[in-house]
């Protein structure tokens, strides 16, 4: 269990990168952009992945009528998204100090990794959910409208995950270095309820 | 005269002789040129890019072109010297004063030696510097936005020749006269010329942070033609040499009274002795008037000064500084080996190349062997300074460069091919024809003490080319030669713009990963900006109006202007609000006596424009911006000189 737990204490700290590294990038190619325009996307807000390539990407999406890309104050999940990974780090951390001191059983690991995952996905949800808006719901004076061959207007939603050929862009949405080590810290966490799982298997084999 | 009318005709015979050949030559070699071996040499497939830069002068365009090597495509012509109307460079109200001079506004120049700034004897792609022959100025020219930005002009100086070479650290941009003249200029018979003319030899030192020029001191040499100069390097540094022609001190018919003395000289002069005698007070100031104009990469502008004084140097007042070393047949090129020991005279009359020893001029200045002097200055004996004479077999020698391999590359004018030969023992390995009649050649790093020996470009000095024919006028042609083996390979014939005279090239990614994009707004200080929308305005002070006006993709703000009357006079103060590379928003008007501006990102540029006559008047952008580039235009209504109308000015209302 001791090895267990100091598993479960180092798994959070995975996620304090989330603090210093983008969780998504979404990347835009186009033939006039052999060198792409992206974004990174931040638990605090959205950033260049080049000098000036939100300004640049807000400046082509006006002829589609896109809104322009939110700034921190602008969604309440930039300023909440930092709170509760600093929470779930805090409840790791915890889980793990305790369950070192034998206070806490190994179930509390899973607890933290469901809790953690249950997050995660809504996270994911809400994520999606903004694009489908941020992609849909165009200013009926825009430039430039489009339709679908089937006459329905053209939605401009990035993909959540992948590749996906948008007008002339190239748009490929993939996890970033935050949303690796995040990945990590869950692992190592998932590591320590199994690991906890078998040392307490093997004691309940030992008393019997 | 019976004397010169027989070399006349000599040289003639020689040359027609010549001509034939080279034809011939032509034929057969432009088939070799085709083959698979040389396609594939110079190709550079699509989306790839070339080994290196080359940077040719422009000559009487008065500009500077950049090239890729191998493939020969021309990337850029930067403007330096002269009006240039595709950017609005000599045009827009921030760069005339660019164009400024002693004389006013001069338009165009005679552009001719490029060289790129070194440190240590190697190349270090901060500036690229080029000299205006005609009147005399030195342009510096930065290689992150390979734009012009700064120029001095020479005084006491005329015909800018031997010019602009920089010494191993950048320490000094240097510039000769080719033209002796009265120093200072004064009314006399053109007819006292001899004794009394002066050879202005200009230092004129670099800041190493800036690359802010100053005319440190000028050397007041005696009155003969100072054709080329190269600085010394290695164990010469501190040193530079110039070629002379006209030691005879001719004031007429040039081309038979200067070219009777078998010999000219090379003047050897120790810059760090002058410089060291200058900076404990020698010298003389005198009064001068020469402008210095700086442009300002974040006021996007220019500014003129005069300058009023010089610091003239007299050779004979510092000894040892200065010395001749006795060259056959009025040499023109005047180059030094990687190595910094041999000085090459490439004697443009002669067939022979004749190359002194550096250690040798040491030794004989050290033993005082001295063959007379010329107005003061020691002549060393023609013996005792000689490493040895290639005897190449071709005519009019004009130039060499080097490969760092211990091979050097002389061009030949009359017999128009590139030499190959060996330093030290002076043995011709190769020899190739030029198509036709090659002046300057060019090997990357070749004047530096790191030469990239791979590519050598031969500029030609006469028209006549092997391509499509356009008329009695047409561009100047190069050939690029592989040079990587043991003979030389053409493969690849060029045209060129203006007429080259010489080039600077370097490996592409000295200068590739710094090339700048855009400018940043947030940095853009112009007195004229317009850094947000809001404020864009319009001022009336007077009978002058000032726009100030902001672009992006793709509308102007404002676009709409009205309370503008015939006789104003109108600025345009176009800023650029992209941030994004390659996004220039142009900017003309109906009836506009200059030329448009290309304003960059970042950028903000001026243009006057003085309504004529009453009416409403379009604008646009020439720069094709985006899909929606043909309504980015705008109107200006111009009402009678009388009319009451108010100024005011909208967009989208």
């Amino acid at each position: 269990m001791k090895k267990a737990s100091i598993l479960m204490i180092i798994g959070p700290l995975f996620l304090l990168g989330l603090y210093a590294f983008p969780l998504w990038n979404i990347m835009l190619g186009a033939p006039q952009y052999p060198e792409p325009l992206g974004m990174n996307i931040h638990i605090d807000g959205i950033r260049d992945a080049n000098e000036f390539d939100l300004q640049n990407i807000d400046g082509l999406n006006h002829y589609i009528g896109m809104r322009k890309l939110p700034k921190p104050e602008e969604m309440w999940e930039f300023s909440t998204f930092p709170l509760v990974i600093g929470g779930m780090v805090f409840l790791g951390l915890v889980i793990g100090i305790l369950g070192y001191f034998k206070k806490v059983g190994y179930q509390w690991f899973m607890g933290w990794f469901v809790l953690m995952s249950v997050l995660g996905v809504l996270g994911m949800y809400d994520f999606n959910a903004w694009m489908v808006d941020y992609g849909t719901n165009l200013d009926p004076n825009a430039i430039m409208k489009l339709s679908n061959p089937d006459g329905t207007p053209m939605s401009y939603k990035p993909p959540l995950f992948g590749h996906a050929k948008m007008l002339n862009f190239d748009v490929t949405s993939l996890p970033s270095t935050g949303a690796w080590m995040m990945f990590t810290g869950m692992m190592l966490i998932l590591t320590a309820f199994f690991l906890g799982w078998k040392t307490h298997k093997s004691k309940k084999t030992e008393k019997s | 005269m019976k004397k010169y009318k027989h070399y006349v005709f000599a040289l003639l015979g020689v040359s027609l002789l010549l001509a034939g050949c080279g034809n011939q030559n032509g034929k057969s070699s432009s088939n070799g040129a085709l083959s698979s071996s040389a396609a594939e040499k110079v190709y550079v497939a699509p989306g790839e890019q070339d080994e290196y830069y080359a940077f040719l002068s422009g000559g009487y365009s008065g500009n500077l072109t950049v090239y890729g090597l191998p493939s020969g495509r021309m990337f850029k012509e930067i403007p330096v010297f002269s009006q240039f109307p595709t950017s609005g460079y000599g045009y827009s109200e921030e760069t005339k004063p660019m164009l400024n001079t002693s004389f006013g506004f001069v338009p165009w120049d005679d552009s001719h030696h490029p060289d790129i700034s070194q440190t240590n004897g190697e190349l270090d792609g901060r500036w690229i510097f080029i000299n205006g022959n005609n009147t005399p100025r030195i342009a510096r020219i930065s290689l992150s936005t390979f734009e012009t930005e700064e120029i001095i002009e020479v005084p006491n100086s005329a015909g800018n020749h031997s010019s602009s070479f920089i010494t191993e650290n950048t320490e000094y941009v240097v510039a000769g006269t080719r033209f002796s003249v009265p120093v200072p200029q004064r009314d006399m018979p053109i007819n006292e010329y001899k004794g009394n003319f002066k050879g202005a030899l200009s230092f004129i030192s670099v800041d190493p942070e800036h690359g802010h020029l100053d005319l440190k001191f000028q050397l007041l040499m005696p009155g003969f033609n100072y054709d080329l100069s190269h600085p010394g390097r290695g164990k010469s540094h501190g040193w530079f040499f110039f070629t002379t022609y006209n030691t005879e001190e001719a004031n007429s018919l040039m081309e038979v009274n200067s070219s009777q003395n078998d010999k000219d000289f090379i003047a050897a002069i120790n810059w760090k002795k002058i410089e060291e005698y200058v900076n404990n007070g020698g010298g003389t100031k005198m009064p001068a008037n020469y402008a210095h104009n700086v442009y300002d990469e974040h006021t996007h502008t220019a500014t003129s000064t005069m300058r009023k004084e010089v610091l003239t140097v007299d050779p004979t007042k510092v000894p040892g500084a200065v010395f001749f070393l006795p060259t056959p047949k009025s040499p023109h090129g005047c180059d030094v080996d990687p190595t910094g020991e041999y000085i090459i005279g490439n004697g443009k009359l002669s067939a022979d190349l004749t190359v002194h020893s550096f250690d040798k001029m040491i030794a004989a200045i050290e033993g005082e062997k001295f063959d007379g002097e010329a107005y003061g200055i020691p002549i060393l004996k023609f013996e005792d300074v000689l490493a040895g004479t290639v005897k190449s077999g071709g005519l009019g020698p004009l130039h060499t460069e080097f490969d760092g391999k211990g091979n050097a590359y002389t061009t030949f004018f009359i017999s128009s091919e590139v030499v190959k030969w060996k330093l030290g023992t002076w043995e011709v390995v190769d020899r190739k024809p030029t198509f036709y009649s090659v002046g300057h050649i060019m090997i990357p790093g070749g004047n530096s003490r790191k030469p990239f020996g791979k590519y050598a470009v031969a500029m030609n000095k006469i028209t006549k080319d092997r391509y499509l024919p356009t008329g009695p006028e047409m561009e100047h042609s190069a050939q690029i030669y592989d040079i990587s083996g043991e003979k030389m390979e053409l493969i690849y014939d060029f045209p060129t713009h203006g007429e080259p005279h010489y080039a600077a090239g370097c490996p592409a990614e000295l200068l590739a990963p710094k090339s700048k994009k855009i400018y940043r707004l947030t940095e853009n200080k112009h007195e004229f900006a317009t850094l947000t929308p809001n404020d864009a305005r319009v001022e009336r002070n007077g009978k002058e109006v000032h726009i100030y006006m902001s672009t992006i993709r793709s509308h102007f703000t404002p676009d709409n202007i009205e309370g503008v009357k015939v006789g104003d006079k109108v600025y345009f103060h176009i800023t650029n609000h992209e941030q994004d590379f390659d996004v220039p928003h142009g900017f003309s008007i109906i009836g506009q006596n200059t030329s448009e501006l290309l304003v960059m990102p970042g950028q903000t540029k001026t243009s006057i424009w003085e309504p004529k006559k009453v009416g409403v008047w379009p604008f646009y952008c020439t720069d094709f911006c985006s899909a929606l580039h043909q309504e980015m235009q705008g109107y200006v209504r111009v009402s009678p000189a009388n009319s009451n109308i108010e100024l005011s000015w909208s967009l989208g209302e």
